[in-house]
């Protein structure tokens, strides 16, 4: 590991000196501490969004538990086992994703479970992982800055599986796959070149792709676009979530005592829109602290990234922050009314089991990469 | 080869790395921006739209809404109920909560006395929506049973919603008098509608915080409270009410007419304490009956009355002491001309006295009296009495009745008024005017609304008649209701009755031709000191007989028997068994 070009020359990339008892059992103390703090809150949040039911907060905790303890074991695989596993589960995650695709065409409709028998999968999550794990592989290969041809792997790498999960079809998975491959690409040194060319083609294809559309093709992504075209769905979320989050004010209406949220006015309260209960139960202040642990969180991801001892490690953790941070504010931004309705939960603390086992899995590597440094 | 590519290498990292520094410095920036940029955009919302999103908010969830008043109830003068608001339950339901749950609905239907397998249906039927009515006004303990089906089950979603609904025990027996509502509670015709500002109640208002789906979650505070209407006592006695109405079914039903009304009055008071008609509707149940069905009959038509105005004549003249009852009158032959046109009577009576005039009901013996006063004594005594204009009871669409001013009269009219035709009156100024007669000559209002004891007190009449000649009126009257008289078939055991009959052509298109006839019957009894006077018209009989005596009469023999029983009058004519009773104690 000669060269660590990206972030070598970081003033606070420091090698830790302290091997405390919980770095031994793979555990980054501040970013559990992190976690556990959020899904907390995120927990008192469900309770209130939920209709104080408090099977949806237990459900919600053995859920918890098992994201929790796959962490953990996730933390105890040494990075280098990580980065020979990459393209292996990159594999079986495109095969599962075509296995939904072709049960799906049998089913006649959407489909985006594989049922395993004794679990219900969704393949598509695994691939939030899978694909910067086999980008940085890839990259990791050649020295940094990649060249053009493994620019271009890269791509396809991303884009193979995002097209087949917009093809189920999820939009928003296959936006935050895409974001991944990417993000990773960015970390590893696009030349800013590249990155205006690409966008420069980008935004060249677009005419050409919305003239070879069908009309319906046009309604949903003018749908996608332009919420307020559609006011009695999508439209009816958002300016019922922007009245919830204003109604809060500075202090809020305090916990359990959200009147848009609790009258059932907000829709899909306890799972994406629930950003705003938080707005109308602990107001300004009550969001800027959330969002000040989430920041807390992803800078110490990338901090972790900064001083990893490798491209692949550097590579994967910087790609599943930002990736983290890409759902946060897909989702926040949405709620708020910044961005179109893209159905992405608040990450760890919307209501929902799948998106917060990858997620935790996600934290499990970086914890991996943080702890299985070698002593020198 | 190895220096070639080391030295690459070497040239490409260093022309990366200021690049990198610098794209380090956009990933900062640009997190940042994008937190700062959220936060901005939760800020713009909480702190500077707060006050706009909050009142959409409150927009949204208060509502201000109604609260059920209850309309004044109406009752006879013993204060059975007539017209009555009961507060009725709407059930209404979340059909999702009761889709998987077949148990709960079959228990909803047996609350409700409703088929299990259809409200089953319904609730499949509208799974997609939150809300729907399991029933609509049900009464209160159907209401307690769905409730207890509610706790016992743990049901949700079943929402209660509290009505009035207005009933009438009185069914078609009171419901000339005491019209209808509408569905919003407003009085549409009778009592309902004449004094509908005093019964109707004012509904209160309250903010209330209803949720997503509507459902009423919590009142807020009450702005105004429900105001329920006055109560309302009539005069009328429900128990002679039902009797009338009975007697007046079957007449009419007997002799195939089209119509009938029949009114009692207290002579005392001058409330009425019966007013039925005939044909009738139940209010309880569908209202498309048209205006035959629905006309309050006693107000709204008029007749003209005929021989039963022939007393009113003799009291006038006796009262100008032109004639007393034993004063002659040759009736011969039967006719009497009167310039071009001929007066004439059934038969051939003779040589009568004025008592005889009205046994008779001889119209050439009533026009030669007349004819002894001027038109406007005759007249004023018809305006006395009442004719010509509304009684003022109140009553929505209450005629007055026509009375042409004298000035207008000639000479055949002055004739023919004397016998009752040329002028118009309603079945109750009939009564009323019979009511002068029988209360010694005294005019006292008439009224629908019971007279409390204030009202009583303050009651005054106006003198039309001396109580000598309304005594001598009453006597020849009395002779009427006798065998030998027109209205044999009026006379009740043990007491004394009097009256006077009348049966008058109904004019149509081409004048008097028709063979239709009105048969009146107004009296009052006793005779001795009346308490009650009742007036019956039977419109057009459609059988044999036609004359007031035979198709009226009876009618108020019938109700007037009943009548003294129910109000406790003793008897004024011991039957002749008694008399023979009385003998034999005596000896």
């Amino acid at each position: 590991m000669a060269t660590s070009p990206f972030w070598a020359d970081l003033d606070w990339n420091v090698r830790p000196t302290e091997q405390g008892l919980l770095r031994r059992i793979h555990i980054d103390a501040p970013l559990l501490l992190g976690l556990l703090v959020l899904c907390g809150f995120g927990l008192m949040v469900l309770y209130s969004a939920g209709d104080q039911n408090l099977a949806t907060v237990e459900r919600q905790l053995v859920r918890l538990g098992i994201a929790f303890g796959l962490m953990l074991l996730i933390a105890q695989i040494p990075p280098t086992t990580l980065r020979r596993w990459s393209l292996g589960i990159y594999g079986v995650g495109v095969v599962m994703l075509i296995a939904v695709l072709i049960i799906g065409e049998i089913g006649k409709g959407a489909q985006r479970w594989l049922d395993l028998g004794v679990v219900r999968f969704q393949p598509s999550e695994l691939l939030k992982l899978a694909v910067p794990m086999t980008v940085a592989w890839l990259l990791s290969q050649r020295p940094l800055p990649p060249r053009l041809l493994g620019i271009l792997l890269a791509m396809m790498l991303t884009l193979f599986p995002v097209v087949l999960i917009a093809k189920q079809p999820d939009l928003g998975t296959s936006l935050l796959v895409a974001s991944a491959g990417i993000l990773v690409l960015f970390i590893a040194g696009l030349s800013w070149r590249m990155i205006i060319g690409l966008a420069i083609a980008a935004g060249a294809l677009a005419p050409l792709l919305w003239m070879g559309m069908h009309d319906y093709q046009r309604d949903r992504v003018m749908t996608f676009l332009n919420p307020e075209s559609d006011p009695l769905g999508t439209g009816y979320h958002i300016i019922q979530s922007q009245i919830a989050i204003g109604s809060g004010g500075i202090s809020g209406k305090g916990w359990l005592n959200g009147t848009q949220s609790h009258l059932e006015f907000l829709p899909e309260r306890h799972t994406d829109f629930i950003f705003a209960v938080i707005g109308e139960e602990f107001g300004f202040t009550g969001i800027v602290a959330l969002l000040g642990l989430y920041l807390f969180i992803i800078f110490r991801g990338l901090m972790i990234a900064a001083r990893a001892e490798s491209n692949y490690d550097r590579l994967l953790a910087g790609g599943l922050t930002l990736v983290f941070f890409v759902y946060l504010f897909v989702n926040t931004g949405m709620v708020t009314g910044l961005l179109p309705v893209v159905g992405v939960p608040l990450p760890l603390i919307s209501y929902g089991g799948t998106s917060m086992v990858t997620l935790m899995a996600g934290f499990g590597m970086l914890m991996a990469i943080e702890t299985h440094k070698s002593k020198k | 080869m190895a220096t070639h590519s080391r030295r690459g290498r070497r040239v490409a990292s260093r022309r990366s790395k200021p690049n990198l520094v610098l794209r380090r410095r956009v990933l900062t920036a640009a997190l940042s921006l994008a937190f700062v940029s959220l936060s901005a955009g939760v800020f713009y919302r909480q702190i500077i739209e707060t006050d706009f999103l909050q009142e959409q908010g409150a927009l949204r969830y208060l509502r201000a809404a109604e609260i059920a008043a209850r309309r004044g109830m109406i009752t006879d003068r013993n204060g059975e109920p007539l017209a009555v608001s009961t507060p009725v339950e709407t059930v209404s339901a979340n059909p999702g909560k009761l889709l998987d749950d077949s148990a709960a609905v079959s228990a909803l239907a047996g609350a409700l006395d409703m088929d299990a397998e259809r409200l089953r249906a319904k609730v499949i039927a509208n799974k997609d929506r939150q809300f729907i009515y399991v029933k609509r006004r049900v009464t209160l303990s159907e209401a307690e049973a769905v409730k207890a089906v509610v706790a016992e089950r743990k049901l949700e979603g079943i929402g209660f919603e509290k009505e009035y609904r207005r009933y009438y025990p009185g069914a078609e027996f009171f419901a000339h008098v005491i019209g209808f509502t509408d569905i919003e509670d407003r009085g549409q015709e009778g009592i309902e509608l004449a004094y509908d500002d005093a019964l109707k109640a004012e509904p209160g208002l309250h903010h209330v915080i209803r949720d997503g789906r509507g459902r009423v979650v919590q009142e807020v505070e009450q702005i105004r409270p429900p105001r329920p209407g006055t109560d309302l006592t009539l005069s009328l006695d429900r128990r002679l009410q039902f009797l009338a109405h009975r007697e007046l079914a079957a007449a009419v039903k007997e002799h195939r007419a089209k119509a009938g009304t029949a009114v009692v009055l207290d002579v005392a008071t001058g409330e009425v304490l019966a007013m039925v008609n005939q044909p009738s509707f139940n209010p309880n149940m569908d209202r498309s009956g048209g205006s035959e069905q629905r006309r309050n009959r006693a107000l709204t038509d008029v007749m003209e009355p005929g021989s039963t105005m022939k007393p009113l004549v003799v009291a006038a003249a006796l009262e100008k002491r032109l004639i007393s009852p034993r004063t002659p009158i040759a009736t011969a032959p039967g006719y009497y001309k009167v310039g071009r046109n001929t007066v004439r009577d059934v038969h051939n009576y003779g040589s009568l006295d004025v008592t005889g005039v009205i046994t008779k009901s001889s119209n050439v013996g009533v026009v030669k009296i007349a004819q002894r006063m001027a038109y406007s004594d005759l007249w004023h005594i018809y305006d006395q009495v009442g004719f010509g204009h509304p009684t003022g009871v109140g009553f929505p669409g209450e005629s007055g009745g026509l009375l042409r001013h004298y000035s207008n009269w000639r000479p055949f009219e002055h004739a023919t008024m004397a016998f009752g035709y040329g002028l118009s009156v309603t079945a109750l100024q009939l009564a009323q005017a019979y009511s002068v007669i029988a209360a010694d000559g005294v005019k006292r209002p008439v009224t629908l609304v019971k007279r409390d004891a204030a009202s009583l007190a303050a009651l005054k009449g106006t003198s039309v008649l001396s109580p000598a000649t309304a005594r001598k009126v009453r006597a020849m009257m009395e002779t009427v209701v006798s065998d030998k008289g027109t209205a044999a078939k009026a006379q009740i055991t043990g007491y004394r009755a009097a009256g006077k009959t009348g049966t008058a052509k109904k004019a149509g298109k081409s004048g008097y031709r028709g063979r239709r006839y009105q048969s009146v019957f107004a009296g009052f009894v006793p005779a001795g000191q009346p308490r009650l006077v009742m007036v019956v018209m039977i419109d057009e009989p459609g059988g044999k007989s036609y004359y007031g005596g035979t198709v009226a009469a009876p009618v108020f023999q019938k109700v007037m028997q009943g009548a003294l029983r129910l109000f406790n009058i003793p008897p004024d004519d011991p039957m002749p068994s008694m008399l023979l009773a009385h003998r034999e104690s005596a000896q």
